[in-house]
C-alpha cells in the first residue's frame, strides 16, 4: 500500500476541518461546551468483584482534542471507554459530555446519538453485510424501526458513503462482505462507519493493532486531519504511533491517571518508566 | 490445465442458470399448487382426481411453511432462536377454533361446555360468533401475547440459550394450562366436529379447495412481506443485530424496538398458520403447543437453510413429507429419523438445503 499524505481534496467535505470551533459556544446539535471541555470525566471509580479496575479517574478532553492514552495491559484503558459509552456504569464520579449530558445516566444508544463514536479494541464490523451497507446502516440519521423500514437512500447520503469508501480507501471492495476483509481493512471499515455516524468525540480503541506500517502511518495522518472538528481519544500501545499524533498524553496505570503531558514529558516520567520498565 | 478450465466454465454457466433454474422450479410448483385445488373439484371418478386426504395434507404442509417463514424471520435473520412458535400458531388455531365451535353449537353452548355443566358462556368467548371478530383473536392472541412476552424479554436483554429456553417454558406453559377444563378451552379434546365455516360446510370439496388456496394466498403473501422486508434497510439492521448487537448500539440503533417488530410479526403470521391449519385438518388440541412442535418447527428452518426465503418452505415440505411417509411405514421411529436428521443438517450442510444447491465457486 502506498502512503501518500493526505492531501485536504481527498477528504470528504465534514471531515476538512472548517471554521475552528470557538469555546464557549455550541457544538454541531446541541452540545453545550464550556471552557471548551467537550468530556469531563471526575472521581471515576469502577470495580468488578471487589477489583478495583478505575480509581478516582479524573480526565478532561477538550473540544477538537486528539488525546492519547496509554497504559500497560489491564491499566483500565478499555474500562474508561466502556464508562463514557455507558457500557460499564462506575460506581460513583462524575460523567459529562459537554454540558448538559449526564453520561452516567444515559442509555448506550442515547450516548451515541449524543454523539459519542466508538471503535472496539476488537475490531466489529457487520460481517454478512457489503462494506458499503456497514457504512450506510452507521450514516447519520433517523434510526428508528419505522424510519428504516422506509428508508431509501437519497442521492446526497451515497455520494458521502463514497466519500468516506474513498477516505478509507475501500472503493475496490465496496461490495464485498466485510467479513472477508483483512484485519487491518476491518480496521479501517470500522473507522469508517464512526466517519459516517459523524459524532463530536471519537473514541478509538487500539486502531492501528494489526496494520502494516504503511497502513499505519496513513492512519496517523488520517487522525491529524479530523482532529479541530472532532475530538479524538485514541488508546495506542504503539508508541511511534502515538508519537506521530499526540499533542497531548495521559497514562495510565491501575486503574489512575499516572502522568499527563506531551509524550516526551510523560516518557521522562520516573514514574512512568517504573512502571513500563517495572514490569 | 483444460480439465479445470472446464471446470470453471461448467461452474459459471451452473452459477448463471441457477437463479433461472430456481425460478421455472418455483413457478412449476406454485403451478401445481394452485392447480391441486381446482383438481379436487373434479369428480372422485376422474384420473386426474385429487383426494381430500392429499389436498388437506399438502395444505397442512403449507400451513407449516408460513410457521417455518415466520420462524426464519427472528431466528435467521435477527438471531433469535425461538422454541415456542408452536404456541403462537395454536393461538391462532384455537382463536379459529372457538368461531367453528361457535357455528356448530348454533345458538347454544359449544358441547363441550354443556358437558360441564356449565351455562354461561366466559366472558372471554364473547363475540366469537362473529367471523370477523374472530379473525381478530386471530392476530391479537398471538400478536399481544409474543408484545408482552418481547418487551420484557428484550428490555432484559435476554439473548441465546436463556431466549430459546424462555420460549419453551412458554409453550410448556400454554400447553398445561389449555389442559385444564377450567380453563374453557375443551381441555385435552380441545375442540373438534366443525360443521361449518361462513355457512358453507366445512367437508364440502368447494370448502376445502377455498380454505387451501386461501393458505396458498397467506403463504405468498408471508413470502412478499419477508422479501421487503428482507430487502429494506431493516432488514440490513436485523442482520446486523444478529451478527453484532453492540456494535448496532454504538451506532445509535436501539436493538429492543427491531427486535418487538420482527418478533410480534412473526407470532401473528404464525397465528394466521394455525388459523388456516384448523378448519382444514379439522381438529386443535393442546398438543399443538408440546414443546417437540416448535422444535420440530426449528428443524425445518435450519434443514432448509437459515436467513434465506426460500430455506424454510423447503425444510418444511422435506420434513414433513418424510414425516407423513415414515408414520405410515415406520411410525415409532419417526423422532429418532428427525434427530438424525437435524444432526446430520448440523454437521454437514450449515446452511442447509438452500446452501447446498446455491453451492457456489470459490474463485
Ligand atoms: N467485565 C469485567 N469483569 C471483571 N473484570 C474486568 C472486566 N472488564 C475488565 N476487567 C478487568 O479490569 C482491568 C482493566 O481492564 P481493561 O480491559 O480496561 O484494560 P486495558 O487497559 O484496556 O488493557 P489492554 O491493553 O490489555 O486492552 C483488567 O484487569 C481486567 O481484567
Ligand atoms: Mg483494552
Amino acid at each position: 500500500m502506498k502512503t501518500t499524505p493526505l492531501a485536504p481534496t481527498l477528504l470528504p467535505a465534514h471531515l476538512i476541518p472548517g471554521a475552528a470551533l470557538d469555546t464557549g459556544k455550541t457544538v454541531g446539535k446541541g452540545v453545550n461546551v464550556r471552557h471548551g471541555t467537550l468530556l469531563t470525566l471526575e472521581d471515576i471509580n469502577v470495580s468488578f468483584d471487589g477489583f478495583q479496575a478505575l480509581t478516582d479517574l479524573t480526565l478532561y478532553i477538550g473540544v477538537g482534542e486528539l488525546r492519547c492514552i496509554i497504559g500497560p495491559n489491564g491499566a483500565g484503558k478499555t474500562t474508561l471507554m466502556d464508562v463514557i459509552t455507558g457500557k460499564t456504569r462506575p460506581d460513583s464520579g462524575t460523567a459529562y459530555f459537554g454540558e448538559q449530558y449526564d453520561l452516567t445516566t444515559m442509555s448506550e444508544v442515547q450516548i451515541a446519538q449524543a454523539g459519542i463514536g466508538r471503535k472496539f479494541q476488537k475490531p466489529t464490523v457487520f460481517e454478512a453485510l457489503s462494506v458499503f451497507e456497514n457504512l450506510e446502516l452507521a450514516q447519520k440519521a433517523n434510526k428508528s424501526v419505522w424510519a428504516s423500514l422506509r428508508a431509501r437512500l437519497s442521492g446526497e447520503q451515497k455520494e458521502r458513503i463514497d466519500e468516506v469508501l474513498q477516505t478509507i480507501r475501500l472503493e475496490a471492495s465496496r461490495h464485498r462482505p466485510a467479513g472477508l476483509l483483512s484485519h487491518g481493512q476491518k480496521q479501517f471499515l470500522e473507522i469508517g462507519m464512526l466517519l459516517m455516524q459523524e459524532p463530536h468525540l471519537l473514541l478509538l480503541d487500539e486502531p492501528v493493532a494489526g496494520m502494516t506500517d504503511a497502513e499505519t502511518e496513513f492512519t496517523a495522518e488520517l487522525f491529524k486531519s479530523l482532529a479541530r472538528q472532532h475530538a479524538l481519544m485514541v488508546v495506542e500501545h504503539d508508541m511511534g504511533f502515538v508519537g506521530s499524533i499526540a499533542d497531548h498524553v495521559s497514562v495510565l496505570h491501575q486503574g489512575r491517571v499516572l502522568a499527563e503531558g506531551s509524550l516526551e514529558q510523560v516518557q521522562n516520567d520516573e514514574r512512568v518508566i517504573e512502571v513500563y520498565l517495572g514490569r | 490445465m483444460t480439465q479445470a478450465l472446464n471446470q470453471t466454465l461448467l461452474a459459471r454457466a451452473t452459477a448463471k442458470l441457477g437463479p433461472q433454474v430456481s425460478l421455472v422450479l418455483g413457478l412449476l410448483v406454485l403451478a401445481i399448487l394452485v392447480a391441486m385445488p381446482l383438481l379436487h373439484l373434479l369428480p372422485a371418478e376422474h384420473t386426474l382426481h385429487i383426494s381430500a386426504y392429499s389436498l388437506t395434507l399438502v395444505g397442512k404442509i403449507l400451513c407449516y411453511a408460513i410457521v417455518a417463514l415466520a420462524l426464519d424471520l427472528v431466528w435467521g435473520y435477527a438471531g433469535l432462536l425461538s422454541l415456542g412458535h408452536g404456541l403462537f400458531f395454536a393461538l391462532g388455531g384455537y382463536a379459529m377454533g372457538m368461531y367453528l365451535m361457535r357455528q356448530s353449537a348454533g345458538d347454544g353452548l359449544p358441547a363441550f361446555m354443556s358437558f360441564l355443566a356449565w351455562t354461561e358462556l366466559p366472558w372471554y368467548w364473547y363475540g366469537t360468533s362473529s367471523f370477523l371478530w374472530a379473525m381478530c383473536l386471530v392476530v391479537l392472541a398471538p400478536g399481544l401475547l409474543a408484545l408482552v412476552f418481547g418487551f420484557f424479554a428484550f428490555r432484559s436483554r435476554i439473548k441465546g440459550v436463556y431466549f430459546s429456553i424462555m420460549t419453551q417454558a412458554l409453550t410448556f406453559a400454554g400447553m398445561l394450562l389449555f389442559y385444564r377444563n377450567e380453563t374453557g378451552f375443551g381441555g385435552n379434546n380441545g375442540f373438534t366436529g366443525f360443521t361449518r365455516i361462513l355457512g358453507f360446510d366445512i367437508t364440502a370439496t368447494g370448502t376445502r379447495a377455498a380454505l387451501f388456496l386461501a393458505t396458498l394466498v397467506v403463504l405468498l403473501g408471508s413470502l412478499y412481506l419477508g422479501f421487503v422486508l428482507a430487502r429494506s434497510k431493516f432488514g440490513r439492521v436485523l442482520t446486523a443485530l444478529r451478527d453484532a448487537e453492540n456494535r448496532l448500539m454504538f451506532c445509535g440503533y436501539d436493538p429492543r424496538g427491531y427486535k418487538l417488530f420482527i418478533w410480534v410479526l412473526s407470532a401473528v403470521l404464525c397465528g394466521l398458520a394455525g388459523a388456516l391449519y384448523v378448519p382444514q385438518v379439522g381438529i386443535i388440541n393442546p398438543g399443538e403447543m408440546s414443546p417437540t412442535n416448535s422444535i420440530e418447527a426449528a428443524v425445518w428452518v435450519a434443514l432448509g437453510g437459515r436467513g434465506t426465503l426460500l430455506g424454510p418452505l423447503l425444510g418444511a415440505g422435506i420434513v414433513n413429507g418424510m414425516k407423513s411417509w415414515f408414520t405410515v411405514a415406520f411410525p415409532e421411529y419417526w423422532l429418532f429419523a428427525l434427530g438424525a436428521l437435524f444432526i446430520l443438517v448440523t454437521l454437514f450442510l450449515p446452511k442447509g438445503v438452500v446452501g447446498l444447491l446455491r453451492k457456489e465457486p470459490t474463485p
